[in-house]
């Protein structure tokens, strides 16, 4: 295993996988913050360089939080698949992305390929990627997953329909529903992030969701985002939810700040397909985002796109219905301005994908980022090119309770309309007997909330 | 302290502000109503305002409006906004842009007459991505607080730019001047003020070693929202120590004209400081 190179007459040494992992990253305030980003540029070609000449083997063998100490390195060494594993570890990382990119690799062989990866080769070919790259590969795999309606097919696009509320006010809650109904969002799924993390008022919410959609006999399926405790609980006492969700870290420790390990993750999924109210088998949901491990001191010293992908690893054991991550949510200490949000919801969402989940972002920036609605109007963009599973939407990206803004509802139709996808199958049928689409555009009734209203 | 005490702090420290502080040192003027033929868009009541050409039921669309703030019936024009709606966004992020992103003026603390001293960040992209830099003091601003304060005050208060200069612009100094009436009213020393120019919350556990204060209380700007610039915080912490728990910090949020009025809050701040000094406590420790 090489550790060293030399490029433009300077030699670079390495003193560990790790540290060459880290260096080879795109600028990212985070890896700085932590004391782990190459100093200079040229230091982070020559740590690419480095990694280009790693074999699968080398970063199967050095994972980047040792085996004996985290959950999260365990369950993803033991759950490779061995054969194919052996098929590829003697690739180098530079081999195996142009293999990921060569016209005659096939979807197919990928996602087989993808049984036989740790986070850790997902995360260094990511390194090696352009934006374009990236895009490329992303473009080329499609993953489904079938909570009540299939996620994933080529050709659609996806909205998570997000009603948050200041106070979980329920007909606040409502009116923000039925305005993103009424544009078309909310075929991923309708889930709100509740204030109040008490049994009972999630409770009232799931509630009110499953009303909404029984009533209006919406294709669909929901949530509410409060800790999965909560919504176990919920779930036992008789509330009627289709998903089971949790915010997710890339290494134990990270997840015991989270209030969670893999035994409770698997509990719930068995709870969702006993008491849950969906068809499944998908009813797990996930949101990560880089710079969490850091934020809580979780990290092992390990760069943000490496603990990423390893959430990914973490994600996949459960099934999930889908998996997003909040790519600006964390703030400028992490991810400081556009270009880093914009690159880092790129390697997110191939990642995701190539780590085999049903991957989304939630396109967003906080009000300290160098960051604004046009950046994550580009984002989206790119993110509908590489056949993105779905995105979040509040009214006109305005989400008054966690104080960020992401896309709005009117971006669902626009992105639809130029990108030429269209919402999932069923939900589709549903907008167009509505009067909300006509043709696979807005129709006349499209923006009018009062529609679910009538007296 | 019961009801009618406090409204007498608050008349009292009112009564002090109109005449020592007219004009008070940046306090944000009124808005003008703008003339006739002008109207100013962010002042528009989101919540009262429908956008959709013939709606199926209007009565009930604003009935439903009225309970959130979230911009909905906004209307459209094919896939995209109206103009108004799309301009009343960008206003909005504009108000909180600039609450982040300008510094707190060096004339709103020269008017104020309070020591400056600065953390180890160097200029706001710093002090944006190196959290850990705005906590700590370099020894020469340690020692000009040393020099400048009196040492081992009952109470320590000192002002940081947070994440908001137009918070600690609005409503910084009024919070202070009721909270310093509040505590002289319970018979509580306080030390000398001063502005601790890029400063997080955290800061106050070095501020806390030097000077030894009882109590170190901070008033710093919040994260802003859309349209909310001018939310303050205030955390207070029983003898802060570098690396002690976040669970010892007590903190009050929402300080500003729409939430806690600054005069309100400097009052009930007064009051827990009171508590913690009775109880020796602060954050979780502290019993309601």
């Amino acid at each position: 295993m090489r550790l060293k190179t030399q490029l433009s007459g300077q030699t670079y040494q390495f003193k560990d996988v790790n540290e060459v992992m880290a260096k080879a990253n795109e600028e990212k305030s985070g890896d700085r913050l932590a004391g782990l980003a190459a100093s200079t540029v040229i230091e982070m070609v020559a740590a690419k360089e480095v990694l280009s000449n790693l074999t699968l083997g080398d970063l199967r063998n050095n994972p980047a939080i040792p085996y004996e100490i985290d959950e999260v390195t365990r369950l993803n060494q033991d759950g490779v698949n061995e054969k194919i594993y052996g098929e590829i570890k003697n690739q180098t990382v530079a081999e195996f992305r142009e293999w990921l990119l060569d016209f005659r690799t096939s979807e197919a062989e990928i996602v087989r390929i993808s049984r036989g990866l740790t986070s850790e080769m997902v995360a260094a070919v990511a390194k090696l990627m352009s934006n374009l790259d990236l895009i490329t590969c992303a473009s080329k795999i499609h993953v489904t997953a079938k909570c009540n309606t299939t996620i994933g097919e080529p050709g659609v696009l996806a909205f998570r329909l997000q009603p948050n509320h200041t106070t979980d006010d329920l007909d606040g809650i409502r009116i923000s529903t039925f305005e993103g109904l009424s544009y078309g969002v909310g075929d991923a799924v309708i889930g709100l992030n509740p204030v109040i993390d008490t049994v009972s008022s999630v409770s009232n919410i799931m509630n009110m969701f499953h009303e909404i959609k029984e009533t209006f006999q919406i294709p669909t399926q929901t949530c509410v985002l409060a800790h999965v405790t909560t919504q176990m609980e919920a779930v036992r006492s008789g509330a009627a939810v289709d998903m089971i969700f949790q915010s997710i870290a890339g290494s134990e420790k990270g997840n015991k700040a989270f209030g969670l390990d893999a035994a409770l993750m698997a509990e719930a999924r068995d709870l969702m397909l006993k008491e849950g109210t969906a068809a499944g088998p998908n009813v797990m949901y996930f949101e990560t985002g880089q710079g969490s491990e850091l934020s809580s001191d979780s990290h092992h010293g390990v760069d943000q796109l490496t603990m990423e992908a390893r959430c990914y690893g973490f994600a996949r054991l459960f099934d999930p219905f889908i998996v997003n991550t909040v790519v600006g949510f964390i703030g400028p200490e992490y991810l400081f301005d556009n270009k880093q949000v914009i690159r880092a919801g790129l390697e997110d969402h191939f990642m995701g994908k190539l780590s085999g989940i049903s991957m989304g972002v939630d396109a967003c920036y906080t009000n300290h980022m160098k960051a604004d609605q046009n950046d994550i109007e580009n984002l989206s963009v790119l993110l509908g090119v590489a056949g993105c599973n779905y995105l979040i939407c509040v009214p006109q990206g305005d989400d008054i309770m966690l104080n960020y803004q992401c896309l709005g509802y009117h971006e669902a139709a626009t992105l639809r309309g130029l990108l030429n996808k269209r919402p999932i199958p069923a939900f589709d049928e549903w907008l167009g007997r509505m009067g909300i689409s006509e043709n696979g555009r807005l129709g006349k009734q499209a923006g009018d909330a009062s529609m679910f209203l009538r007296s | 302290m019961n009801t009618d005490d406090i409204k007498k702090v608050i008349e009292e420290v009112m009564k002090g502000m109109r005449v020592a502080d007219a004009p008070s040192i940046g306090k944000a003027p009124e808005p003008p109503a703008p003339p006739e033929e002008m109207r100013d868009l962010a002042a528009l009541d989101i919540r009262q305002t429908l956008h959709v050409p013939d709606p199926v039921n209007r009565d009930a669309y604003l009935k439903y409006k009225s309970a959130t703030v979230a911009r909905v019936g906004i209307g459209r024009t094919g896939s995209r906004y109206l103009t108004d709606a799309y301009l009343r966004f960008r206003a909005d992020h504009a108000v909180a842009q600039d609450a982040v992103f300008r510094d707190v003026s060096e004339e709103f603390v020269r008017q104020w007459g309070i020591l400056e001293v600065q953390t180890l960040c160097e200029d706001k992209v710093q002090y944006l991505t190196r959290p850990d830099l705005g906590r700590m003091l370099n020894s020469e601003n340690a020692e000009k607080i040393k020099q400048h304060c009196q040492q081992k005050p009952a109470v320590q208060i000192y002002i940081a730019d947070g994440l908001s200069s137009t918070a600690v612009e609005t409503n910084a100094k009024d919070t202070f001047l009721a909270l310093v009436q509040g505590l002289e009213g319970h018979n509580v020393k306080v030390g000398t003020p001063f502005f601790l120019r890029f400063g997080r919350v955290p800061s106050m556990d070095a501020v806390s070693e030097i000077l030894q204060p009882e109590v170190t209380v901070v008033l710093l700007g919040e994260r802003p929202g859309l349209a909310t610039g001018e939310s303050l915080s205030c955390y207070m912490a029983y003898h802060a120590t570098v690396g002690m728990p976040e669970a010892r910090r007590t903190v009050i949020s929402n300080i500003h004209k729409g939430g806690t009025p600054a005069v309100e809050a400097g009052a009930h701040i007064a009051d827990v400081v009171k508590k913690m000094l009775e109880q020796k406590a602060s954050g979780l420790d502290l019993k309601k």
